[in-house]
């Protein structure tokens, strides 16, 4: 590990979250470096996805959700009296997932971002556009047909474009919720390779249910089961010499 | 080799099946009835009606010492009727169905609100007329008048409003307000953005049944905006509006059973047609201008 990957950019502090009568997080702690590939993995309803979106505020549309704890982006409390959820918002972006273009042209799928947040001038607008998609691998792929709709892409293309649309808005940490699952082994190694690369620049917090993925890509693994985190440590750690035995159960795939 | 050929099916025999012949045929014939029917109305309509119509027809008032008959008042009513009636009840119906769909998080409360404007779309026009003439024509001293007829009109088609533009907005994929969202966008720019460009289909939909309901509706109106245009209409339009006046259908009504004129009733059938197709294309057009 290089020095840098070390700095600490989000962390959560004894956080929990309850669906109404249902606790869905029991008293998260875990740190996300900087510039680094975190992977939350776990079976299906651990909670990772939920731990997810508490960290961009995604919950709170739910109206029966309860968050207590803390956590802490850069010094800041994300559940804080002043804290501005659009600004938020741009600064942790989140891809979906299945891919969601909006019903409009590539173009202004990846300008929303910067629309919402005030950008007008054309000239800016054109350049952002040519930036993030060819930051998301994207490009050479689409630059003949900015004008026609998002929703004629191929399923790998539009999850390429989304993320792409979400790094128009120049976050620093990205969310992943599963961002392969709905895509065919090629696209997935395509969204991989992109991943990796994207880590140079930003915080990536990845969920996954695939076990390869997760030792492919990323930098630090954690393993959430029953809405607890069970294992936190390098993915090499966890993959090579898990310290609790229902990790090594899972990773296994001895999972019962 | 011969194992193999005594396991292939041969696929050319064509078996019948009459259950499907029959439902196909049955779902012919009452398709072929519904557009038949309906085209036969129209065009028979138009024929009885278009020998009554006449540039002054169109363009005169009633004079029962001349004896002749024209009905530009009640044209001028019935297009004032749809669009100050349209200009209350789109915002409003639009408005609330973003209200319940977007915003409104007590789900009791919300589906109370839905049965009711259910039930108020079904019930018969002339409670409403009932109603608009107590508390419009009466309390609030509105008088007989188109203005009465425009408020009656806008409680009448408001639910029409908010069920279509509702259930569209429910249509609308949930993946699209949590990209929006996701980004930063607050609920305002996700609607405007987003949720009213999608469902601009459906709110059309809900703005041409509209339009056929108050071009339609006569019982009501003649409790509240009055039975009779003998008269140009004269003034601003505010005192135009203050004034009780008859729209087609009322018109309609009152040619075909009170006067037995058929001759005028079939005209003025016709010009409504035209005027139901000559709206709806309307606003097809503006819709599809909103939509660039």
């Amino acid at each position: 590990m290089k020095g840098n990957t070390e700095i600490q950019k989000l962390r959560t502090e004894d956080l929990h979250l309850y669906y109404g009568d249902v606790h869905a997080l029991k008293g998260i702690n875990m740190d996300v470096h900087s510039r680094c590939i975190t992977a939350l993995i776990g079976p299906s309803g651990c909670g990772k996805s939920t731990f997810l979106k508490t960290l961009n505020r995604m919950n709170d549309t739910i109206p029966s959700v309860k968050i207590t704890g803390k956590v802490i982006l850069d010094g800041e409390d994300v559940y804080g009296k002043n804290v501005d959820v659009t600004v938020l918002r741009k600064k942790v972006g989140m891809v979906f997932q299945s891919p969601n273009p909006f019903p409009m042209s590539i173009y202004d799928n990846i300008a929303y971002g910067p629309r919402v947040h005030g950008q007008k001038r054309r000239h800016e607008l054109d350049e952002i556009v040519e930036r993030s998609l060819t930051s998301a691998a994207i490009w050479d792929e689409v630059k003949d047909r900015l004008k026609k709709p998002a929703l004629g892409l191929s399923g790998g293309q539009q999850q390429r474009l989304c993320i792409a649309r979400c790094l128009a808005t120049q976050p620093e940490i990205l969310l992943m919720d599963e961002p392969t699952s709905a895509l065919d082994p090629i696209s997935t190694s395509k969204i991989e390779e992109l991943i990796y690369d994207l880590k140079k620049e930003y915080s990536i917090v990845i969920v996954t249910h695939n076990m390869q993925q997760a030792a492919r890509v990323s930098d630090y693994t954690a393993f959430f089961l029953l809405g607890e985190l069970i294992e936190y440590d390098t993915t090499n750690a966890i993959f090579s010499s898990p310290k609790v035995q229902q990790t090594e159960n899972y990773i296994t795939g001895r999972f019962g | 080799m011969t194992g193999e050929v005594s396991r292939q099916t041969v696929i050319t025999v064509k078996k019948r099946r009459p259950l499907e012949t029959l439902l196909y045929a049955v779902i012919l014939v009452v398709s072929i009835g519904v557009v038949g029917l309906t085209a036969f109305l129209i065009v028979y309509i138009l024929i009885q009606g278009i020998p009554a119509i006449s540039v002054k027809f169109l363009t005169t008032a009633e004079n029962p010492i001349l004896k002749t008959v024209g009905i530009f008042p009640s044209i001028v009513n019935t297009l004032y009727m749809v669009l100050f009636t349209l200009l209350i009840s789109v915002p409003l119906g639009v408005g609330g169905a973003i209200y319940l769909n977007e915003y409104a998080k007590n789900r009791r409360l919300v589906g109370a609100i839905e049965f009711a404007t259910e039930t108020l779309s079904g019930i018969p026009s002339i409670l409403y007329g009932v109603f608009g003439y107590v508390f419009f024509c009466v309390l609030l001293r509105l008088n007989v008048s188109l203005i009465a007829g425009v408020l009656t009109l806008s409680i009448m088609v408001l639910p029409i409003l908010m069920r279509t533009t509702q259930e569209t907005l429910k249509a609308v994929p949930q993946s699209y307000r949590e990209g929006a969202l996701g980004m930063g966008a607050t609920k305002w720019h996700l609607i405007r953005t987003i949720l009213l460009p999608c469902s601009l289909k459906g709110i059309l939909t809900g703005v041409i049944l509209s339009i056929g309901r108050m071009v339609s509706e006569s019982a009501a109106l003649l409790l509240v905006a009055g039975g009779s245009a003998m008269y140009m209409p004269r003034g601003n339009l505010f005192e135009q509006m203050s004034h009780s006046g008859s729209t087609l259908s009322v018109e309609l009504y009152r040619y075909a059973m009170s006067r037995g004129d058929n001759k005028t009733a079939f005209g003025i059938a016709a010009i409504l047609i035209i005027i139901v197709i000559a709206l709806n294309l309307l606003t097809r057009f503006l819709a599809g201008r909103l939509n660039r």
